[in-house]
């Protein structure tokens, strides 16, 4: 009888070696099939707390923070699906926080962005915009020759006023070419003049060298021309800088446009 | 809160819990019935995505009541059902062929259990399929008896016996496969 016992004991103990643990994915890829597979987090952000939500495909509406309800509330009329707020920050969601909102990290790869609802031409512009150096500044006008649509100056503007992942896409680093700062879906201009101080940039000079007539600074030693914020410019020492107002004035003077900047005439300045 | 009460307060919110919970289950109740990770898998999703149908049509009152396990193995059962309709009825087949029969030039290996996985799975593989389905639920996948009755839909009674008899034939296989080690050590030590 003990002995049949120990038997039907290492009968059951054998089975149970049979069992195996479901694959890693399996309940990501079920919330996805479902369309439950969206997630939001609360982090920190250059001008106060930011929700960031998140699902397979990345990070797909950032808020500054405030009601979480409210924030669910909006993805689920964006989106037609809900968002639950998630326990952790995954890793890659992380890393793109750390490296587009705060260059903490150097940028490596494709940010993981969800811009796929997005109509075309919104989504080149955010991802131009997103080419944009922390601490620096591009016209709206820069953006729209940069994606072959030099005159879509107007579209540009609105295409980032909708901008559903503000900070990661820093359209707060698209201002107006004469120096205002321009509109900011964020929380408005105050709050654009804010992200950008926060980023080291000289919000002031934002409009007092367009108010002087200075759209573009060149050096009289390389003879290359640069926007104002371009990281080239700023090393041009003072008495090599020689200001400019318009492209055809850098030309007159044998002057060629800094490659990583790349400055352009706005539509309609170009005499 | 309990699950099933979270469950009919807001189902998209607290579904993904449920998978969470339940996806153990759920995978291992598949592949007991379909016999590879590859189809488990299909089975396992499918019925996650039945059950959250199923959950949004059902009023409130009758999720709060609901015995969440047995209800998902029972699903899991039904789409394994489906998923082999059109093909081969004994799909687990594969399990037992990727298993090699017992080498008779190496019962030292199966003597030491090396192996304890291999052994278990072609000792399954020989069993009736009703019987089998019946074991690996109660004794790989953990499911009670009245879990198992209300998952397969049968008597409390039947689904007993069919894993006494199951584990029976089950021991009678082990007994002999012992019985075959030992003999061939014998022959070996003389």
């Amino acid at each position: 009888m003990n002995e049949a016992l120990t038997e039907a004991r290492l009968i059951t103990r054998g089975l149970r070696t049979l069992h195996e643990r479901p694959p890693a994915g399996l309940a990501a890829s079920i919330n996805e099939a479902l369309g439950l597979g969206d997630h939001y987090v609360e982090l920190p952000g250059p001008i106060g707390p930011l929700f960031v939500a998140f699902g397979a495909r990345g990070i797909s509406m950032i808020e500054r923070g405030g009601d979480p309800g409210s924030f669910e509330e909006q993805f689920r009329a964006d989106f037609g699906r809900p968002v639950r707020r998630a326990a952790k920050t995954p890793a890659h969601i992380e890393r793109a926080i750390e490296s587009r909102v705060w260059g903490r990290q150097a940028r490596r790869g494709p940010v993981p962005l969800d811009l796929e609802r997005l109509p075309d031409f919104e989504r080149q512009v955010l991802l131009k915009t997103l080419e944009i150096p922390r601490g620096e500044v591009r016209p709206y006008a820069w953006v729209a020759a940069e994606i072959g649509r030099p005159l879509a100056v107007r579209a540009v503007g609105n295409a980032l006023a909708r901008n559903p992942v503000p900070f990661v896409v820093p359209c707060h680093r698209v201002v107006r070419s004469d120096g205002r700062i321009g509109q900011y879906g964020a929380g408005g201009p105050e709050a654009k003049r804010a992200v950008l101080a926060t980023e080291g940039l000289d919000t002031d000079e934002l409009w007092r060298l367009p108010a002087a007539g200075v759209r573009f600074v060149g050096s009289d030693t390389t003879h290359i021309f640069c926007y104002p914020s371009c990281r080239n410019a700023r090393r041009i020492t003072p008495e090599h800088r020689v200001p400019f107002r318009s492209v055809e004035q850098t030309r007159r003077a044998g002057y060629r446009p800094c490659r990583s900047c790349r400055p352009v005439d706005a539509p309609g300045r170009a005499a | 809160m309990e699950l099933s009460h979270r469950l009919a307060d807001d189902l998209d919110g607290c579904f993904a819990d449920l998978v969470e919970e339940h996806q153990d289950l759920v995978f291992g109740v598949a592949l007991r019935a379909v016999g590879n990770r590859a189809d488990a898998e299909d089975v396992a999703q499918e019925s996650f995505v039945r059950a959250y149908r199923a959950l949004r049509q059902y009023p409130a009152e009758r999720v709060k009541g609901m015995l969440l396990r047995p209800w998902l193995a029972r699903i899991t059962l039904n789409v394994a059902r489906n998923h082999f309709r059109a093909r081969r009825p004994l799909a687990d087949l594969d399990v037992a062929l990727e298993v090699p029969a017992p080498a008779r030039e190496e019962p030292v290996v199966l003597a030491e259990r090396r192996d304890e996985r291999r052994l278990w799975m072609r000792l399954m593989a020989g069993l009736p399929e009703r019987q089998r389905l019946a074991v690996g639920l109660r004794h790989v996948e953990g499911l009670s008896y009245p879990e198992l009755a209300n998952a397969l839909d049968r008597p409390l009674g039947s689904v007993k016996s069919d894993v006494h008899r199951g584990v029976r034939l089950l021991r009678a296989a082990f007994e002999a496969e012992q019985r075959i080690i030992e003999t061939s050590e014998t022959r070996k030590a003389v």
